[in-house]
Order: C-alpha cells, then sequence, then structure tokens
C-alpha cells in the first residue's frame, strides 16, 4: 500500500517511484556477485585467528615460537603488532574510540570473552594456518567472569578494568547518559495513572549472511590495498590506518559486494590483522571467518534491563515518563544508550522526562550497531508500558498515542525541537488500516488464542558526508559513482533519480561504488542516511552536468546558455527568441565534448542536513498454542513516513526486513551461554532466527510525505521498523493470554510455564 | 595436517572389510550431512571414509513378498518421497525423514545416518520404532538383525559392533485400518531439530485400537519405544481418558535434559501434548476415526 500525500513531486516523474531493475540484481541472481571471500590473488596466503577459550583471564605470555616454526607459515601477529591506544586518552573515529577498537581486535592485557582474538597466523592454506594456531603457547590466568548485565552491576562483581570508574569506584558501569525535560517528580504528582515495569532482553546478532571477509596486499613501496566486505570502505581504511600506523593515503580500501550489514559492518576485525600478516610474510593475506567466529566474536547489539515509568492523567494527557536503561556494551565500553535514552519517548510530547542510560561491561564480545542501534530497547520498555497506560484508562492503545504526539515545535528529551512531525500520520494509518478494524476470532480453536497489539517507533535517521560523481561516456551514456556501499538498494534509487533528472532512459545510467581512491570521502551506510544523502549528492552533480550540457549547446548554437533548456534528454532552444535549432540530444553532445570544451562530468562532496527523524506504528496479530508455548505472529501491518519512495520494492524491502528482525528478537532469537561463559548456541541452527516460513507477509504502508530538506522529498527509512515490533508483538501476546511477558525472548518454554503459574 | 582416504566400494563385503580394518578411524559416509558437519567442526577426523551409496542394496527400495517394504539405509529422504506406495503405507515415517534439514538436505540425508548418528533427537528415529522396524547390519561376522529401538545407546553411540553397517530398514505389512503420525515441537517452523518428537502408529479394527507403537525422541539420551504409551491405547477407542494415560505414559518415561533446547519441566510437558496430537493424527489416517 502506498499512500502519497504530495502529488506535486510524483506527477510527471518517470523513473522515481518507479520498480526498475537493481543494478546488481543479474548478478547477485546469477552468482556473479563478487562477495569480500570471493576475492583471490596470485601468491595468496591464508590468515587465521587464535581466540582466547576463556571468558575473562590475564594473558601472562604468548609464545609463537612453535607457530612460526611449523613449515608453510609465513607470518605471525599478535598484540605487539596493533597500535596501542592507552586507555587513559580518546581517540575517536566518528563514534568508535580506538582505546576500545584496539583491544577488540586483539586481546592485550586480558582476554575479555570467549572467542577474544589472541594472535594471527598466515600459512600456505587455511590447515596450515590453523594448525599453526594450535601450536600458540598462551599463558593465561582464568579469572572469574561476568555475563549478564544484574550481575556485572552488583558491588561484589568481577571488575573488567580496572580504570574504568562510576561513583568514584572501579566498576562495570562504563558510562551514563541523561535526557531531562521538565520536573519528572512534579509530573508524577499530577498523574491519575502511573505504571511501572521492569523489562529484560537478551543480546541479538544482526545475522547477515556473508561472514566477515578480507583479503590485504601490503606491497613493497608500503602501499597497501584491501579487499573488504563493509558498510563503509572509508572506514575500513580509516581504522585501519589508526590500527596498523599505515598512513591512509597509502591505503586504498576497494569495497565488495556486502552480504547483509544491518549496522555490523560498521566496526573492522580482520583487516588491521590481515594487513600486518601481508607486510609481515610479503603476500597477499585472506581471511575469512566461519559462521562460528561471527557469532563467537562479532559484535550482536546489547540486551538490556530497563525500568520505565509513565504518569498520566484521566483523560489520557502524559505529564511524567521515566526510564532507567541498562544496555550491555560487551567486553568494552559503548553500548548504544543514545538509542533507548533518546528514542524511547520521542514519539511524544511529555512535558517531563527523566532518561538515564548505563553502559554496562560483561565478558561478553563487544556490541556493535545494529539497525537502530538500542532504540528498540527502550520502545520496548515504554511502549508496553503505554499499552498498559491505556488499558488502565480505558482508552484505545492508538487513541492514547495520537492524544500524546510529538507536533512540530514539540521539544523531545534529548534535545532536538521539532520541525516537521509525522508521527500522527502514522498512527491514523493503522487506525484506519483494515487490519486494525477486521475482526479478531480469538478462540478459533481448542488450544489456540489470539490477539493484537500495537506500538510505535522513532528514530533520529541521519545526514552528513557524501560523495558522487557523474560522469557522461563519450558514447552519451552516465555513470555514476558514490562512495557508499550498498546495503539496500541504494544504487538502483540512485539509478531512477539520475534517469529522472536527465530524462533519458534508465538502461543509460550505470552505478557504482567506488573505493577509496576513486570517490571523495563518504560516511558510512548507517543511521539510515544513504539513500538520503547520496541522493542529494548525485541531485547537485546531475544539476551541474546539465549546466555543463547547455552550456554546450548553447555554444554549439552560439547563444545564450541562459537560452538553452534542458527537457527529455535533450537541449532546446528556451523560446522563439533563443532562435530555430534542432534540439540536441545527450549522444550529440557527448560525441561534441571534446572540441567543445572537454569531458561532461561533475561531483559534489558535502556534509548533508535536514535528515529529519522517521516514525513507525505497528499493528500486528498473533497466534499462541497454548499447550506448546509458541507464538506465531499471522498478521502484520507496518505504517512509516518515508518521506518519498524512490524505488519502492526496496523501501517496502526495509520495513519488511526491519519487522522481521524484530520479530526474531522477540520470540526467539538470544545468546546462550554456558557456565565457564562460553557462547552454547554459535551458529543458525540454535541462534534461532525465523525463516521464511515462520513469518507472514509483512505489509508495508509507506506514507509518502516528502521531507522538505530534500530535493526528492526523502527520509531515511532503514532504521524506524526494527523499533515497534518488540513491544507490538508483546502486547499481541497480553491480548491473546490476559498475561503480560516482562522478558525476551517470549520462547516456548517462557511462555509455557507463564502460562501454568 | 592429516591425509583422509575415501572409498567408494561397489559390495557390502568390501565396505565391511575395509571398515573393520580400520579399526575405528574410518566413518561411513552416506548422506554426509552429520559426518562432514562434524569434521568440519571437528569433533571426528576419520582417517578413512566409506561412502556406500554406490552399493546397490543400500540405496533400494523393496517391497517385501510378506507386504512391508525393505529400504537401504542411505538412501535419500527425496527419493524415498518419490516412491508411488511407500508414502501411503508409511506416511509418518516418510514425513519424519523429510522433516531433516533443508530441501537441500533432503536430498542427501539418509534414515541410516539419522540412526548411527545416535542424536537422541533424529526426527526419523521415533518414526521407524513407531513402525516397528527392524534393521538389517552387517559386519564382519555376518548379518542380523536388531529392531531399531535396540540401536541407539547414548548421544553420539550405538550399539553396532566394530565395523558393523546398518543396511536397511524392515518395515512390516500393514493390516487394514492401520496409520502412522510422527510430529516434533521445534521453535521455529522449520530448519530446526526437535525439542521433543514422538511418532504413534496404530492398527484400528471398528474404532478399537489392536495395535499401537510409541517412539519418542529427545526426551532421554536415547530414542525412546514407550510400551506403556502403548499398553493404554491398545484397547481404547482413543477416548480422552485413554490418550491422557499414554501422554501420562509418555510423561513418566522421559529422562530429559535442560539444555540450549529446552527445559526439563518443557519437555516432559510436551512430550505427553505430542503423544495426543500424534495419536490423533496417526488415527485419522487409520480411518477410525
Amino acid at each position: 500500500m502506498n499512500v502519497i500525500s504530495d502529488k506535486l513531486q510524483v506527477e510527471g516523474n518517470r523513473w522515481i517511484g518507479t520498480r526498475t531493475v537493481r543494478p546488481d540484481g543479474a548478478d547477485k541472481v546469477t552468482g556473479r556477485a563478487a562477495y569480500a571471500a570471493d576475492n583471490t590473488m596470485p601468491g595468496m596466503i591464508w590468515g587465521k585467528v587464535l581466540r582466547s577459550p576463556h571468558a575473562h583471564a590475564v594473558i601472562r605470555s604468548v609464545d609463537t615460537s612453535k607457530a612460526e616454526a611449523l613449515p608453510g607459515v609465513k607470518a605471525v601477529v599478535t598484540a605487539r603488532d596493533i597500535v596501542d591506544f592507552p586507555v587513559d586518552k580518546s581517540v575517536m573515529l566518528g563514534i568508535q574510540d580506538m582505546r576500545w577498537m584496539c583491544r577488540n581486535v586483539m586481546a592485550r592485557e586480558k582476554a575479555l570473552f570467549h572467542g577474544h582474538p589472541i594472535a594471527a597466523v598466515a600459512a600456505i592454506n587455511e590447515e596450515v594456518a590453523a594448525e599453526a594456531c594450535r601450536l600458540i603457547e598462551v599463558d593465561y590466568e582464568v579469572l572469574p567472569h561476568v555475563i549478564e548485565i544484574e550481575d556485572a552491576i552488583r558491588p561484589d562483581a568481577p571488575i573488567l578494568h580496572d580504570f574504568l570508574k562510576h561513583e568514584g569506584k572501579p566498576s562495570n558501569i562504563a558510562g551514563t547518559m541523561t535526557a531531562k525535560l521538565g520536573d519528572v517528580e512534579a509530573g508524577f504528582a499530577e498523574a491519575d495513572v502511573i505504571v511501572e515495569r521492569t523489562f529484560r532482553t537478551r543480546p541479538v546478532h544482526q545475522g547477515y549472511i556473508e561472514p566477515q571477509a578480507c583479503t590485504v596486499s601490503y606491497a613493497a613501496d608500503g602501499r597497501a590495498t584491501i579487499w573488504s566486505s563493509s558498510q563503509g570502505q572509508f572506514m575500513v581504511r580509516a581504522m585501519t590506518s589508526l590500527l596498523t600506523g599505515v598512513p591512509q593515503s597509502n591505503i586504498k580500501a576497494i569495497p565488495a559486494e556486502i552480504g547483509g550489514g544491518f549496522g555490523a559492518k560498521t566496526i573492522i576485525y580482520l583487516e588491521p590483522l590481515a594487513l600486518l600478516l601481508s607486510k609481515k610474510s610479503g603476500r597477499p593475506v585472506k581471511m575469512v571467518m566461519t559462521r562460528e567466529e561471527v557469532m563467537r566474536a562479532t559484535g550482536p547489539t546489547s540486551g538490556s534491563f530497563s525500568t520505565v515509568r509513565i504518569g498520566a492523567k484521566k483523560d489520557g494527557t502524559i505529564v511524567a515518563a521515566q526510564g532507567t536503561f541498562y544496555i550491555q556494551a560487551g567486553c568494552l565500553p559503548g553500548g548504544p544508550l543514545r538509542g533507548p535514552v533518546g528514542c524511547a519517548f520521542a514519539p511524544y510530547e511529555i512535558p517531563n522526562v527523566l532518561s538515564v542510560g548505563f553502559d554496562v561491561v560483561s565478558n561478553r564480545s563487544k556490541v556493535a550497531a545494529y539497525r537502530a542501534p538500542g532504540a528498540p530497547l527502550g520502545a520496548y520498555a515504554a511502549e508496553c508500558v503505554l499499552d498498559e497506560v491505556a488499558e488502565k484508562l480505558g482508552m484505545d492503545p492508538l487513541e492514547l498515542r495520537l492524544k500524546n504526539s510529538a507536533k512540530p515545535g514539540s521539544k523531545a528529551a534529548y534535545g532536538a525541537t521539532f520541525g516537521k512531525v509525522t508521527f500522527e500520520e502514522t498512527v491514523e494509518a493503522i487506525r484506519t488500516h483494515e487490519h486494525y478494524k477486521a475482526p479478531l476470532e480469538r478462540n478459533p480453536r481448542p488450544g489456540v488464542r489470539r490477539g493484537r497489539g500495537v506500538a510505535s517507533g522513532f528514530w533520529y535517521n541521519a545526514g552528513g558526508e557524501s560523495s558522487a560523481q557523474v560522469n557522461i561516456t563519450e558514447d552519451g551514456n552516465v555513470l555514476v559513482t558514490t562512495g557508499h556501499p550498498d546495503v539496500g538498494g541504494s544504487r538502483a534509487s540512485i539509478a531512477n533519480v539520475t534517469a529522472e533528472l536527465l530524462g533519458i532512459e534508465h538502461g543509460r545510467v550505470s552505478v557504482q561504488i567506488g573505493d577509496t581512491s576513486s570517490i571523495g570521502f563518504s560516511n558510512l551506510t548507517g543511521g539510515s542516511r544513504v539513500t538520503f544523502a547520496s541522493a542529494m549528492v548525485v541531485t547537485q552533480s546531475t544539476e551541474k552536468v546539465i549546466t555543463q550540457l547547455r552550456e554546450r549547446a548553447a555554444k554549439i548554437w552560439k547563444i545564450d546558455p541562459e537560452a538553452v533548456t534542458w527537457e527529455n534528454g535533450e537541449a532546446r532552444p528556451a523560446g522563439p527568441n533563443a532562435g530555430q535549432f534542432p534540439p540536441l540530444t545527450l549522444k550529440e553532445l557527448a560525441a561534441k565534448a571534446n572540441e567543445m570544451g572537454g569531458p561532461i562530468g561533475a561531483g559534489v562532496q558535502l556534509n548533508t542536513q535536514g535528515a529529519d527523524p522517521g516514525f513507525a506504528t505497528h499493528v500486528v496479530d498473533v497466534e499462541v498454542d497454548v499447550d506448546l508455548g509458541i507464538v506465531r505472529v499471522l498478521r502484520y501491518t507496518a505504517a512509516q513516513d518515508v518521506g518519498r519512495a524512490l524505488h519502492p520494492s526496496y523501501v517496502e524491502g526495509q520495513i519488511q526486513g526491519g519487522v522481521v528482525q524484530g520479530i526474531g528478537w522477540a520470540l526467539s532469537e538470544e545468546y546462550l551461554y554456558d557456565r565457564q561463559g562460553r557462547l552454547d548456541n554459535a551458529g543458525f541452527l540454535d541462534y534461532r532466527m525465523p525463516v521464511c516460513s515462520d513469518v507472514p507477509m509483512i505489509e508495508p504502508v509507506m506514507l509518502e510525505i516528502p521531507n522538505p530538506k530534500h530535493p526528492q522529498g526523502v527520509r531515511g527509512v532503514g532504521e524506524a521498523p526494527i523499533v515497534p515490533p518488540l513491544a507490538a508483538i508483546a502486547n499481541a501476546v497480553y491480548d491473546a493470554l490476559g498475561k503480560r511477558f516482562y522478558s525476551l525472548p517470549m520462547s516456548p518454554p517462557k511462555v509455557l510455564e507463564a502460562l501454568e503459574e | 595436517m592429516t591425509d583422509i582416504r575415501y572409498l567408494a566400494p561397489r559390495s557390502l563385503e568390501e565396505a565391511v572389510s575395509a571398515f573393520a580394518a580400520a579399526q575405528g578411524a574410518a566413518r561411513i559416509l552416506a548422506g554426509g550431512t552429520d559426518l562432514l558437519v562434524q569434521m568440519r567442526n571437528g569433533v571426528v577426523k576419520p582417517g578413512l571414509i566409506v561412502d556406500i551409496k554406490k552399493i546397490a542394496e543400500m540405496t533400494e527400495i523393496a517391497e517385501t513378498p510378506e507386504g512391508g517394504f525393505r529400504i537401504g539405509a542411505a538412501i535419500s529422504g527425496a527419493t524415498l518421497a518419490e516412491h508411488p506406495r511407500f508414502g501411503k503405507a508409511w506416511p509418518g515415517v516418510l514425513e519424519a525423514i523429510n522433516l531433516i534439514g533443508s530441501k537441500q538436505v533432503q536430498g542427501r540425508a539418509s534414515p541410516g545416518g539419522n540412526l548411527c548418528n545416535g542424536s537422541p533427537a533424529g526426527d526419523s528415529v521415533p518414526a521407524m520404532i513407531a513402525a516397528g522396524a527392524v534393521v538389517t547390519v552387517q559386519g564382519p561376522n555376518g548379518r542380523r538383525q536388531m529392531p531399531v529401538e535396540a540401536v541407539p545407546a547414548g548421544p553420539g553411540r550405538t550399539h553396532l559392533a566394530p565395523g558393523e553397517i546398518v543396511v536397511s530398514f524392515t518395515l512390516p505389512p500393514r493390516p487394514a485400518g492401520s496409520g502412522d503420525a510422527y510430529l516434533r515441537m521445534i521453535p521455529r517452523t522449520e530448519m530446526d531439530i526437535a525439542v521433543v518428537g514422538c511418532g504413534v502408529s496404530l492398527t484400528l479394527q471398528g474404532g478399537t485400537v489392536t495395535a499401537a507403537r510409541v517412539g519418542l525422541g529427545a526426551v532421554a539420551p536415547t530414542v525412546l519405544l514407550v510400551e506403556d504409551a502403548a499398553r493404554a491405547l491398545i484397547g481404547s477407542r482413543l477416548e480422552e481418558e485413554a490418550l491422557e494415560a499414554a501422554a501420562a505414559a509418555c510423561r513418566a518415561a522421559c529422562r530429559p535434559i535442560n539444555d540450549k533446547r529446552g527445559t526439563i519441566a518443557y519437555r516432559i510437558k510436551v512430550a505427553g501434548v505430542l503423544l495426543k496430537r500424534t495419536a490423533a493424527i496417526a488415527a485419522q489416517r487409520a480411518g477410525g476415526n
């Protein structure tokens, strides 16, 4: 379903808003697309990582002599080879602190989780490399470990880092974040109804299909080339440079096709190790993680332990909201506090808000970004409490949301004063949707109960740095280069925009992703920013190209460039006064490019602004098998303000994908550890992501309310859809069973146990 | 670095002699859907792999003179599904084999491998036990037969003697009014491993159960034949009391563990639920309801 509110930006469009064939589609369905692990080079050798078998241990010594002596071994690296960033001085790259990154890619003083890299080996093949890893002798002093948040914040918990202090004492609380508005206690004093609940969620993995992989070739002249799969080749270059000491100008990072990232590939694990192994061995080095390594050692997102309290007046006016969010960081600081602290109450205009987050370290792999990092954790707690508030007030849960929705000029606790706010529209879209109004058969069969739930969500969205180059080829076609790995169909959207602006056939536009040496700096593919930002720089580049084309035509016709217009892929005299000339097509102008001034092309590099936030409201029907405790999702409808859907298929895909990940989070995904602190389900069999048959067709309702700050009206869409599902499903399960669950996942044993209480 | 020898003999004798000669350093390869995973995880490091798929008897489906079926141990679930009559006689056994893994896995995975892997959660095993299937085993000392339930010895272990290979499964003739079924509890809808699995085979005459067998998986170190559950059903007309008694017998037979796939309490409860649901399907297939 597609609701378009502003005809102005739609009428007359030939390509924008249409479902063109994606530029990378044929390669992907025929198996030709080259992912990171597909790269090979002459003389290439294989790198492997030795990982800690302990959850927490002092590394007394690492003896690599036997490994180095094994025939076929070409290089060994340890923490000594990685640039050390002392713990007392922060060095930031974006949101990543190099003090923690250098300790994450290779354990330094201590092994902090089961799977923490201890050393890396390069050898003539994978088997020899694996054998060499077994020959490395590590002297560990095993320490008591701590896994769960509630254990980690106890006064007697094993402390991971002596240098981290909270309230003056060594602590596993690495930092806090507060968002405040008004006086929350005064607000609660006015409330007629107050609901306070405590919630728990488990860490969940991004679950991308493609494991981390790279090939790095360090040449004799000190220049390195990196082929890897990431959400940002410039991030790969910068972080590898910082961790190895090789200057950025000497590193070329080439982005491979990416087999999913969902935030996780905004940091690196292997590239610095492979570079150092290549430097030592003089050979190109390839490293590919196994699925088990991915699960054990790459970031999931945080688990959480949260308390939310909301107070409202009898008429439904929310007067105060308070949230306390303990968020897992993994073994090193840096949990996504900004997600729950800033987003939990952001859809609502609430005069008094106090939202506090705590960053808690424990002996787990360091968390990485995951789609709207942290926001689902806050929304889960806040939106479940809102459901209870609505119930106590005897109000429809969507009416309660509408009554309190943020409006233009509303101030959010995280600091923003909203401009255009489109939250109400998402609530209204669900409230009036056939799904919400359809009768629900509550007991279709013996032992089966059904329920319906709703929830909303907010995500900041982002702009930031992007670069583009638009070149006209000698034969009059178009090549667009951007600096963003394409995780969600961004090339397809960019092709639509460029063909639209130039007024030419879609098939004449090729879109490619440049490496770090062929396009200007472009920030990560993340924050729901790429289509927003790259459409902006591509638009400006294309407009410059059109200006050049008009100038060339003017030169040929010997008239003023102002007297030339560009229409339907041709230069034409602007009016009868401009003179009588037959139109000049793009092909004709390209053929005359050199004689009329040289190659035609333009690039733009910008720090893009104006990415307004995203809002979403979802409704879900669930069915519970009360004898087995299994919850199945029967029907799901997700409404979201998408700004402008440049390519509707990939906007729908973003919404559907986010919802499915939310379903897994709510019902089945969790990290399980044994008593020694070892991950017990490091694979897709027992780490239960939903499979196709577990989920219904998710119906996206795209509300096309153009973002006035963007040339095509684009608004980021990738992250908001994972924010509401946790609470929407929990609320639906309550509706089915009359029992509220305050911890995720709502797995069958947990549901059955609760039903028997 | 270890070298692995690979043999693909054409005769059982050749396979048994190579397998026995390797003295435990060999592994049998049928579909390989467990073996290759275990090798990759470093759980097993065989010096010799004996691929038995080229031995005719091991991939045959034969209808016995008595009216039963003898199926080769190395046959894939997908091939078995293509047989025109097997699935009509033993729908429960067939659906159990074809619940294993994905479509791709079902094109390789075999009932013999599922049994010899020794997992208490193997899907085809409870259905085979319920069916009363008997395996033919060949070893250095010749052939012998044993009921399926006598094969598993514990997680990853069997009662096969050194050098013995499971050759085929023989399923008995089906009297009129018979039906079988298999259900498993998994958190997902597919691509998962049974938290509890239950196979039931029934024969009904005039609505009364005259024969019954119940196999229960993932609730004990081995897949179980639950005779008490069968006894509760035999002679009944599958009234609620009889089903509840059979469910109680299943629950009583459980000796499960707490693990990442389920808790003790959950598995015990679910064993009873599945018995009732599986029996209902088997009875419907038997035409007795």
